[in-house]
């Protein structure tokens, strides 16, 4: 046994004695593209901003990532990053990207290694990072760090922590208009059966969504209303898959809610499998088509995505580097939708409604301007009541009981703070029991 | 005409059993396949990357040993995987396969996270004592059903404590479902992040210091109690041969489930450590099949402590450096899941070359 035991440490000896020996190759690995990219940018925004700005080369960013560029959430954010660094002029091999973290102390080593790394801005991309962000930035005052969708970082009175999401609800809502002419349009055609209406008349939507909490339940009631907007006899019914990203899970999910009759699919969770199960659907003669997220379905349901809500970190990422450059506080609570460009549908498909682009063009601008709000309470009902309060955490307690999120006739989502906290379950709506 | 025969067919090579192989030649063939599994995992990131791989070990070393924090995660992770691995030993050595200690590692996890939710208000030292003891029974309990059923009614022990496993994690989706935080995001979050309590304190400044205490007092015990203790020369009877044991007067079934119970009950203690010592969370993830990856440090280790411990270096040093080569090669982390797998292959190569030799066909057969 003794000697089993010197042969194996003499072999992990000789193992590690050969990593360790050569130690200058390292560096050229990831330089090569980033460095050709960056050069033009860095030149451009150097004349524009004055004194006081930090010299962007020297800016180390980190990224914490709970998937890879193979899932399009994910994706969405690497894509965000790298634009804005360019923007700003960071240099693309300054930005070091900690890939598929889960949501576990894994990510609190990530953040503190990229401190030793010398960043000096963090960020994570999931709610589940935020607790290990949040520990993190307690012990390293001098990094900015942010956890992106989450919702402590105001009240947890650190100076140096951050929340931000965009106001993807908007980007919901319109993507809901889309839905909604797709109806109209398949009513009016008459290809809507007995089998795709609810007992009250109303066309069926489907939604697959990940959790039962505000971020998913604000999104599906943004996409519901902006299709109720259109077609005021819908009705929808909504499953969790209990994952951001499972393909099989989502492609049944939907498989589930078309043989229930929904007509329209749309999703909160990041795979592709709800628009090709939709689409393999709409091959074999159903009735059906899908709405999705983050990115566009087209390519893997030709004919039966409509289009997609996206988000275009790209706007906030820039915000961001550019606070940093400036040394000062990168926004706690930063929320942007339309308005500023941060979100946004996709082109949309060959199957859309006529008069689609003209319906979703006016919605926009509606928003942009302040003459719509999404959740306007004179839109839908609880329990057969019209809402006329709403209250928020804002405290931390994860109870909502601090502030009214209701005046002037709508609830201010994403206002109070940066996370969505439209929790309402409203009429019209079904919940069904996750699978 | 039976010799002519065999003149004949003697096949190409043959396979034979060898014994005693010299302590030296045993360390050079061990020390050529880990050489070998590494150029060949070198071959392979060179043809799907056309990276140098002595760079990419290079920034494998440095992700698990670059500087102070990074070699004291990974030595956490090696802690981790290697308390499971001597918590499974006196199981497996007793030929009883214990595929259950991921359901016995969340059933700690969940009892340790359950007292720092309900008893914070507890001073440390006797906050930590108690979960110790509780995760410790629950780990045990979990694996007490199974042995049960194996000395009583000779049931089939791989697949109960299996699917012990999927019961605890139902258990555990419960009660994330239960704390989570908001309700709905299937996220607990860090429990007491304000007052630490029921968290390992930092000795000598080093947060991960009891982690390392804890597992080598196991690792000591175990090491102490398989080779040098009456339970632990039963417990080899046993492995060898039941009927063996029965006939030497010893109750097989007493020492099945006293054994479990004891194996149960160090993962347990692993559940505890991984949510005191490490994520100060509970999730469905928080065992992370590490269950499943200490069978194989037992298994290779041949269930002696300190080799438990090297191999468990060995695959904490490879998933940290994972992380790394994800990070700065643009190499997925799954890559270096295929060179563990790579590596941990040629290790067990070794064992057969070491076990057995091949003959080859000679002209004249000598001596038959």
């Amino acid at each position: 046994m003794k000697k089993r035991f010197l042969s194996l440490m003499l072999a992990a000896v000789t193992a590690v004695s050969m990593c360790g020996c050569t130690s200058e190759p390292a560096a050229p690995v990831q330089t090569d593209d980033a460095a050709q990219q960056d050069t033009g940018s860095e030149v451009s925004e150097e004349n524009e901003e004055i004194a006081p700005k930090k010299d962007a080369s020297a800016v180390k960013i980190g990224a914490i990532l709970v998937g890879d560029e193979n899932e399009g959430y994910t994706y969405a954010h690497i894509d965000g990053i790298k634009k804005a660094a360019a923007a700003v002029g960071i240099p693309e091999e300054n930005i070091i990207w900690k890939y598929s973290i889960p949501e576990d102390e894994s990510c609190y080593d990530a953040a503190i290694d990229l401190v030793d790394q010398g960043c000096t801005a963090i960020f994570s991309n999931s709610y589940g990072h935020q607790s290990f962000m949040q520990q993190a930035a307690g012990e390293e005052p001098d990094v900015q760090f942010v956890a992106m969708t989450g919702d402590t970082a105001a009240m947890s009175g650190l100076a140096n922590f951050s929340n931000a999401f965009t106001n993807v609800y908007e980007a919901r809502y319109v993507s809901g208009i889309v839905a909604g002419m797709k109806i109209k349009e398949l009513v009016d055609d008459g290809k809507i059966a007995a089998e795709n209406m609810d007992s009250d008349g109303n066309v069926k939507i489907g939604y697959v969504g990940a959790y039962p909490y505000a971020e998913v339940v604000s999104g599906y009631t943004a996409f519901y209303l902006g299709a109720k907007s259109v077609y005021e006899k819908v009705s929808m019914e909504v499953i969790y898959t209990n994952s951001w990203f499972d393909i099989a899970a989502e492609g049944e999910a939907a498989n589930s809610l078309m043989s229930d009759g929904c007509v329209i699919i749309g999703q909160h969770a990041d795979s592709t499998g709800a628009p090709t199960a939709v689409q393999a659907a709409l091959d074999s003669g159903k009735v059906a088509y899908s709405v999705g997220y983050n990115v566009d379905m087209l390519n893997v349901a030709p004919t039966a995505a409509l289009t997609s809500a996206t988000n275009n970190w790209s706007v906030y990422y820039t915000e961001a580097f550019n606070a940093v450059l400036a040394g000062e506080k990168i926004p706690t609570d930063w929320s942007k939708g339309y308005a500023d460009g941060a979100v946004a549908i996709t082109t949309l498909g060959p199957s859309c409604a006529e008069g689609t682009q003209e319906a979703v063009d006016s919605a926009i601008a509606a928003i942009k301007d302040g003459s719509l709000h999404v959740f306007d309470t004179s839109k839908f009902t609880v329990g057969g009541q019209p809402v006329t309060t709403a209250m928020v955490d804002m405290d931390g307690d994860f109870e909502n009981d601090d502030e009214e999120a209701v005046s002037d006739g709508y609830f201010h989502e994403s206002e109070l703070r940066a996370a969505p906290s439209f929790y309402l379950r409203i009429d019209g709506i079904t919940e069904l029991i996750s699978e | 005409m039976s010799t002519e025969i065999k003149t004949e067919k003697a096949p190409f090579v043959r396979v034979v059993k060898q014994e005693g192989m010299p302590f030296s030649k045993r360390v050079v063939v061990r020390i050529c396949f880990v050489l070998i599994a590494l150029v060949v995992c070198g071959f392979l990131i060179n043809a799907i990357t056309s990276y140098d791989p002595v760079s990419v070990y290079t920034i494998m070393f440095e992700g698990a040993f670059g500087n102070a924090r990074r070699t004291w995660a990974t030595v956490r992770e090696m802690m981790m995987l290697a308390l499971i691995a001597i918590g499974l030993a006196p199981a497996f050595k007793m030929k009883f396969w214990n595929i259950g200690a991921e359901g016995q590692i969340l059933i700690g996890g969940i009892i340790s996270a359950g007292c720092m939710i309900y008893l914070s208000a507890c001073p440390a030292h006797v906050l930590l004592p108690l979960m110790f003891v509780l995760s410790a029974a629950g780990g045990a309990a979990w694996a007490l059903l199974p042995a049960i059923f194996k000395a009583r009614f000779n049931t089939n022990e791989t697949l109960f404590t299996l699917m012990m496993n999927y019961v605890a994690i139902q258990l555990t989706s419960f009660f994330v479902a239960h704390w989570e935080n908001p309700k709905g995001s299937n996220t607990v979050g860090i429990i007491n992040s304000a007052n630490q309590a029921g968290w390992f304190p930092e000795v000598f400044g080093q947060k991960y210091f009891i982690n390392v205490a804890l597992t080598l007092v196991f690792a000591i015990f175990m090491f102490i109690y398989l080779r040098y203790t009456k339970h632990g020369f039963e417990i080899s009877v046993v492995g060898n041969s039941e009927n063996t044991a029965r006939y030497a007067g010893m109750n097989v079934s007493r020492i099945m489930i006293r054994t479990m119970l004891l194996s149960g009950a160090i993962c347990g203690i692993a559940g505890f450590m991984a949510v005191s010592g490490a994520s100060h969370t509970i999730s469905t993830s928080t065992a992370g099949g590490r269950g499943f990856t200490a069978i194989i440090v037992a298994w290779l280790a041949k269930f002696d402590s300190a080799t438990m411990l090297l191999i468990s270096l060995l695959i904490a040093f490879l998933n940290s450096g994972a992380t790394e080569i994800a990070s700065k090669c643009k190499l997925n982390d799954y890559a270096s899941d295929m060179i563990i797998g790579i590596i941990l292959f040629f290790i067990l190569a070794s064992e057969f070359f070491i076990n057995y030799r091949l003959v080859f066909r000679k002209k004249e057969k000598g001596g038959v």
